[in-house]
């Protein structure tokens, strides 16, 4: 793909400036919704485009929207920038290089849900990101793209960075809504969903960042040009964001469907210092780890492809792996993450992830038995299926897969157990 | 919850429960075990714990018809749902199927102890909780016995954390089930307690000062589901099965909750029977499964050793001790000698029995029986009090209520706290104070008057309901209008009137303008709807039912009158001391107490009476409901029930009173006074299953408040409820000259410096301090700094006093807590000076 | 006081919430005490509180629970590094022991002028320049990325002249 749809700062790098932003077609998509067009219609657009939450899950987009609970005021939009999964960077250098269009997706997302105010939930690291977004935010009141009356209409957005402090949790998105109303990162039960009762008990759509940023495109050239990109159920551009033992780690813009190994292999400039690839973490910390089989590699990333090699696409983040990583460390890694992010709310995550750590550390130690093998496996599956969220659902998937698919890395690292 | 009853089955039996009913709940009720940690029945449910897991299933559904899709035997087919789900989130839906007892479902639920019990220090045996915790009784029956982690790396964490002074926390033991958070923030209404940090590391703590700043503190200690919340009071103190427990009701408000006295034997009190818990018992009428923190630990008083024991007699002047039989020849002498003359003044704080042959003695020798209180109404509670069947905590969207003249939270915590569970319910709560009290933050209506207003106030509601033109001179602003109107609109509609700020001649006003109010909008005579009267004593009402009536705000004089006086569980002396030039001189004094109060000091014969731990007896609440309480202990030296030491006057003076038995007593009460004619012990003493099932073998679902087994009590009819046509007659209030000075208005603390607060010394770092609180104005233009020492004229006396200023406190007047060593009976203008 | 020293600052914050929603400022302005008194005391929590018209307890637990903000005073700067798996996979485990070497602290400790304490921290975002720092300063959090020992030995010898400077 030449030209990139979402990381456009790489093609025309002032795009971060609003002036050039509104150059390239900035602000007409936002501008045609709202004086043109329906809230209805751009959710039909959206449905049509199918476009797929990249925050993790591949929810369509248009279909969330549209279950918002008719008839009930304000209404929230909360564009997810908490972006915290292991190896994931991509919603980071949106907003840093492509900012305008980002904040653009917002608004079509705000005026297609009727909501008059939008907070962008920034990850608390994110400091001089945010307060550089605020700026922006500043100068597109002043153009009187946000604000008051927009395009003479009697349609009005405002939208307000708000800082996280420091917590994985807070990426999952009731989770979010807590911290965003003052309380601890814990996550809420659902029903009910966001779209009935959200931020302040309101009405809320949550995004990702990246979400969002496909919005002006897919206004601009229509829901057909989208789905020409990608596959047929995986629509459109993704970012993958790859990191690990490649050589040349980044993000890479390309269609859904593009294989596992064209893109460490020719975007990432294969596998450093010529060593061999060993396995693949396909959504970083989040789902099981891929031993890299030929069968993986020319695996397509898409929502429907990955699940079938026994993993998930999740994110997007790719974590490659070369032959010398030792697969119990990259386990203790991953679960020491969790661990450290468990919010604490659910019994089997809360000591779950400190059991599977505290395994693993054996391990680490050289006091593992042979017997901590399996347990650690079922510790892992007592944890599995019964937690209150994802997050400790997500931390045994490495550790259950690594166990499967490499073995002997463990029992490598067992003694008689003293 | 609506009516709508939805069909399910829960390991094949079939239950029908009320839609929005959970799955746990359900089960319960089919009597169906689930165990849970982190779910109450009585507070919103979280789903964290995670021990509820259940297998769900639900009809399959035809999409196009919406209809059940049948199996080959005609019955729905079932799918079930992927992953376990926790039992305590997932209402009911019709045609459920529930697998409680299935493999997976076990198996779930094992893994899930597992992890709590890694966690857990298992140190049972000096667990105050042990014999009544849930984890225990589950790691014994759901447990896999072993467990599969090496536990060489438990949690070492402080197992002492004063969350304040009254409540310790046990951090290696708390499963971190935030019920202790919940219920403080939903049903406590003081969000006191968190959670800080994540995951392993979290933690439950304070950040109010003081730590855990909360009257409601020792219910987490009751549904703590382990023994990481124990109460200062108890811990350590006595494992659970050692204790006997006996029934009683709380004698500090009027509320009446309902308690259980664990007692036990103690070497450090020389084998004597000591309370070494108060519990709440279950009575969902009246406290639910709740109490508050004053009932639970100032206790100490019943069991002091600051007691009287023997009977004393002034002999040369001096108070010694004597035998029951010469106490009783001098009192009886100096009554006889009194003829006529002779007035006895009786507080609620004693029974009914007590408070009935109290005042037949008086009655058979022409004396006259005196209410020490200086609040009217009781003889209108008895015509328009609440119907039979009334249950605040069953009031909802369509009712109201209204608060006039009290601060809830500090005169009667338990119904503060029912008032404000029913505005969450969606009543309509009016609040009428000259301050703003706590009640305010639920109130849709905020009423706001001056103090003397109180019965203006009232009178203005009443004007404002029935537009009568001979109220016209009352007629108020338009939020008075609006509150009316809220009042007029509800279905049912309950009042609630102190006395904060009130003479006896404005409160009698107040009290008619109350039932008026409740007359004219029909809200009389049946269940949910009344006059409920915020006594300042517990059984105030049960004196009123026994004829005792108040002196009309003229003690003083009711007293110098009297030729001899007959004093029982009140201290006039005390509350008034220029009430000590009265009894200095020969008038001839009998007093009957628990303590050597300033007025026992000057009396020529102590009585020495029981504490209600020590006998029986029944006590009447606010809400007019009659309720039995049981010995605990053994009596104190040679004390004797109240109405014995009555009885055995009496006999000394050739009277014929009860003397058999409290029971017996109570008998002749139903036949003398009508009111409580079809009530007997044994119906008292009547109890029906209550919801939710708490204790015992319920423990772990509905915590350690103890079942009732004991009665719960009659609600007497109002005579609205035979006659509706009662009228009320109102009364306009007194006219107040323009005094000159501050107004010093008495008002009520939850912690006062009373006699029965004292002896819990667990109570001092809470006790209210006699401060005297003044507005931002007044203060600077007395020129008092925070803090500041100032002298307080008062009635001929100088008082010293810190006073300070406050937000909120009107202008013109002073508030100062009663019974905290400076004596106030009534407001009164007072001068102020800056201490020199 | 922070209502007396930041008024306009803490209007600003607040009018980004409902009024009967002001609780959500708690973060806001639990960074403000932050920065003003370089980590979150009680007294800051109580003030926090006041602000927001509630219980100190709802304020105080949020302290413990997410990681940038601090109960206890550390160095003026945390050198936050990140050694998460993906930027260990790249040597940022290495790193950062060099740099505690150099530094003649251990993880977590605080350099002996008070001016650097050296953490280790989850994920940042900037797996594909490891290894790489937040410096959480008094005046907000800054990313440094592709560092090496000199790098970020530099950087701490400019804080030393800024810290000396102040
Ligand atoms: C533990 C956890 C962490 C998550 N973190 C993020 C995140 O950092 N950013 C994000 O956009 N979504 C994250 N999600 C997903 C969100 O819950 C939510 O599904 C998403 O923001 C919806 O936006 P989308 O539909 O545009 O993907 C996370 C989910 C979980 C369970
Ligand atoms: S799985 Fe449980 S403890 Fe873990 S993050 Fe989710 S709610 Fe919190
Ligand atoms: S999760 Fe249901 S009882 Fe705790």
């Amino acid at each position: 793909m030449p030209e990139h749809i979402l990381l456009r700062h790489r093609d025309i790098p002032e795009i971060a400036d609003l002036d050039v932003y509104l150059k390239h077609d900035g602000f007409t998509a936002f501008e045609d919704v709202v004086k043109n067009q329906t809230p209805e219609q751009v959710i039909e657009t959206v449905k049509t485009a199918n476009l797929r939450g990249r925050g993790g899950a591949g929810f369509p987009a248009g279909v969330k929207w549209s279950f918002l609970t008719p008839g009930v005021f304000p209404r929230y939009v909360v564009a997810n920038a908490d972006e915290s999964e292991p190896g994931t960077f991509k919603d980071r250098e949106i907003m840093e290089g492509n900012p305008y269009q980002f904040l653009e997706g917002i608004a079509i997302c705000s005026y297609a849900a009727q909501a008059n105010t939008a907070y962008i939930y920034c990850r608390g690291e994110f400091w001089d990101l945010a307060h550089e977004l605020e700026g922006k935010i500043e100068a597109l009141t002043k153009r009187g793209l946000l604000g008051e009356g927009l395009f003479d209409t009697d349609y009005s957005l405002m939208i307000y960075v708000y800082l996280g402090a420091g917590a994985y949790i807070c990426g999952e998105e009731t989770a979010l809504l807590s911290s965003m109303e003052g309380e601890i990162g814990h996550p809420r039960l659902r029903p009910p969903f966001p779209a009935a009762e959200g931020l302040f008990a309101k009405p809320t759509v949550i995004n990702n960042v990246e979400t969002l940023t496909n919005l002006p495109p897919i206004i601009n050239q229509g829901a057909d040009w989208y789905c020409s990109i990608g596959t047929e159920k995986s629509t459109g551009p993704k970012i993958f964001s790859l990191s690990g033992h490649v050589e040349r780690p980044g993000n890479y813009e390309l269609p859904f469907g593009t294989t596992f190994r064209e893109l460490i292999f020719e975007h990432g400039g294969g596998i450093r210092d010529g060593k061999a690839i060993k396995g693949i973490l396909p959504a970083g910390a989040s789902a099981p780890l891929l031993p890299a089989t030929d069968e993986v590699l020319d695996t397509p990333m898409d929502y429907e492809s990955v699940p079938k090699v026994g993993s998930q696409l999740g994110s997007a983040s790719i974590i490659v792996l070369d032959e010398t990583v030792d697969i119990a460390w990259m386990a203790y890694k991953t679960t020491s993450f969790f661990k450290h992010e468990s919010c604490g709310k659910c019994a089997p995550c809360r000591e779950g992830t400190y059991w599977m750590y505290h395994i693993l550390n054996r391990f680490q130690n050289g006091n593992a038995a042979p017997a901590d093998i399996d347990l650690l496996n079922r510790v892992a599956l007592g944890i599995q299926g019964k937690c209150f969220c994802a997050l400790g659902e997500f931390s045994i998937t490495p550790v259950v897969a690594g166990i499967e698919h490499f073995r002997s890395d463990f029992e490598a690292l067992t003694g008689d157990g003293k | 919850m609506s009516e709508e009853l939805v069909r399910l089955k829960i390991d094949d039996i079939d239950v029908r429960v009320p839609k929005g009913t959970k799955v746990v709940d359900a089960a319960k009720q089919a009597g169906i075990e689930i165990p849970v940690f982190c779910h109450h029945p009585k507070i919103e449910s979280v789903g964290m714990c995670r021990m509820c897991l259940v297998e769900i299933g639900t009809p399959k559904r035809d999409r196009s018809t919406g209809e059940n899709i049948l199996d080959k035997s005609g019955q729905p087919q079932v799918e079930f749902w992927p992953k376990l789900e926790t039992s305590c989130t997932t209402p009911v839906s019709e045609g459920m199927v529930v697998k409680v007892s299935s493999e997976k479902a076990i198996e779930g639920r094992k893994q899930i102890l597992e992890f709590l019990l890694t966690s857990h220090p298992l140190d049972c045996p000096v667990c105050d909780k042990g014999g009544e915790c849930s984890l225990q009784d589950l790691a014994m029956g759901h447990g896999s016995g072993e467990s599969r982690f090496v536990l060489d790396d438990k949690k070492h964490l402080d197992k002492h954390v004063p969350l304040g002074d009254l409540i310790v926390l046990d951090r290696e033991r708390c499963v971190q089930c935030a019920r202790c958070i919940r219920f403080q923030e939903e049903v406590a209404g003081d969000p006191v307690l968190a959670f800080a940090e994540r995951g392993r590391n979290m933690e439950i703590v304070t950040f109010s000062d003081p730590g855990f700043d909360s009257y409601f503190s020792g219910n987490t200690t009751d549904i703590c589901p382990v023994g990481a919340l124990t109460t200062v009071d108890f811990r350590f103190g006595a494992r659970s099965w050692e204790m006997d427990a006996t029934a009683s009701i709380c004698t500090h408000c009027p509320v009446g909750c309902n308690l259980m006295l664990n007692t036990r034997r103690e070497a450090s009190a020389n084998g004597r029977q000591m309370i070494k818990r108060v519990m709440p018992r279950q009575n969902e009428r009246v406290n639910e499964i709740w109490i508050c923190d004053k009932g639970r630990f100032a206790h100490h008083f019943a069991t002091s050793d600051e007691r009287l024991t023997k009977p004393l007699v002034r002999i040369d002047g001096k108070l010694i001790e004597t035998s029951w039989k010469k106490a009783l020849e001098r009192a009886a002498e100096g009554l006889k000698a009194a003829g006529e003359g002779v007035v006895g003044l009786a507080s609620g704080r004693v029974s009914n029995e007590d408070l009935f042959s109290f005042h037949a003695l008086l009655k058979s020798i022409g004396g006259r029986a005196i209410l020490s209180d200086s609040q009217a109404g009781g003889a209108l509670v008895q015509q328009v009090g609440v119907g039979q069947g009334t249950d605040i905590g069953g009031l909802g969207v369509r009712d109201a209520i209204l608060v006039i003249a009290s601060d809830l939270h500090e005169e009667a915590p338990i119904w503060w706290q029912r008032v404000m569970g029913a505005t969450k319910r969606g009543t309509t709560l009016v609040v009428a104070n000259a301050r703003k009290t706590r009640l305010d933050d639920y109130a849709e209506h905020v009423v706001r008057y001056r103090y003397q207003e109180a019965a203006l106030t009232g009178l203005g509601l009443l004007q404002a309901i029935t537009g009568a033109k001979d109220l016209s001179k009352f007629s108020g602003d338009e939020l008075l209008k609006s509150a009316a109107k809220a009042l007029t609109e509800a279905e049912n509609l309950v009042i609630f009137y102190g006395v904060e700020g009130l003479t006896y001649a404005e409160s009698k006003s107040l009290s008619e303008a109350c039932a008026a109010i409740l007359v004219e909008t029909k809200n009389i005579g049946r269940a949910q709807n009344g006059l409920i009267a915020v006594w300042p004593k517990s059984n105030t009402q049960g004196a009123w039912d026994m004829g005792l009536r108040p002196a009309e705000g003229d003690l003083e004089n009711a007293l110098a009158d009297a030729k001899a006086a007959y004093i029982m569980a009140v201290d006039p002396v005390g509350d008034n001391p220029n009430l000590a030039e009265i009894f200095n001189g020969d008038r001839f004094l009998v007093v009957q107490e628990l303590f050597m109060t300033p007025t026992a000091e000057l009396a020529d014969v102590v009585f020495p009476a029981q504490s209600f731990a020590e006998r029986e007896g029944t006590f009447t609440s606010g809400e007019r409901r009659v309720q039995r309480f049981y010995p605990a202990v053994k009596a104190l030296g040679e004390t004797k029930a109240d109405w014995s030491i009555i009885a055995s006057l009496a006999a000394s003076l050739g009277i014929g009173l009860e003397s058999s038995s409290a029971a017996r007593v109570f008998l002749r009460i139903t036949e003398e006074i009508e009111a409580y004619a079809e009530i007997s012990y044994q119906s008292l003493a009547e109890f029906e299953e209550q919801w939710p099932p708490v204790g015992e073998e319920d423990l772990y679902y509905g915590g350690t408040t103890f079942k009732n087994r004991q009665g719960l009590g009659v609600q007497l009819a109002p005579a609205a409820e035979k006659d509706q046509s009662i009228k009320i007659q109102w009364s306009a209030p007194p006219e107040f000259k323009g005094k000159k000075g501050y107004l010093l208005v008495p008002v009520v603390e939850l912690y006062d410096r009373g006699a029965t607060v004292m002896p819990s010394e667990n109570l001092h770092s809470r006790l209210a301090s006699p401060v005297l609180r003044m507005s931002l104005k007044d203060a600077k233009s007395i020129g008092v700094m925070q803090g500041a020492q100032v002298e307080l004229l008062l009635d001929g006396r100088t008082e010293e006093l810190q006073a300070i200023a406050e937000e909120g406190v009107p202008e013109g007047v002073i508030l100062l807590g009663r019974g905290l060593g400076v004596p106030i009976a009534e407001p009164e203008y007072v001068e102020v000076r800056l201490k020199a | 006081m922070l209502v007396d020293k930041y008024p306009k600052e803490i209007d600003r914050i607040l009018a980004k919430f409902p009024p009967e929603r002001k609780r959500a400022a708690a973060l806001p302005l639990l960074y403000l005490a932050q920065r003003e008194y370089g980590h979150v005391s009680k007294e800051a929590i109580r003030e926090v509180a006041g602000i927001l018209d509630v219980d100190p307890t709802q304020v105080g637990g949020l302290v413990g629970f997410y990681s940038l903000l601090h109960a206890k005073p550390g160095g003026k700067y945390r050198l936050q590094v990140c050694t998460d798996l993906p930027c260990a996979l790249r040597g940022a485990e290495e790193f950062a022991e060099e740099l505690c070497d150099n530094l003649r602290i251990k993880m977590g400790e605080t350099t002996e002028d008070g001016l650097i304490t050296v953490e280790e921290v989850k994920c940042l975002a900037g797996c594909d320049k490891a290894p790489m720092f937040q410096l959480q300063a008094p005046d907000g959090i800054h990313y440094f990325e592709n560092q090496d020992l000199d790098s970020a030995m530099e950087l701490i010898e400019e804080l030393r002249q800024r810290g000396d400077d102040a």
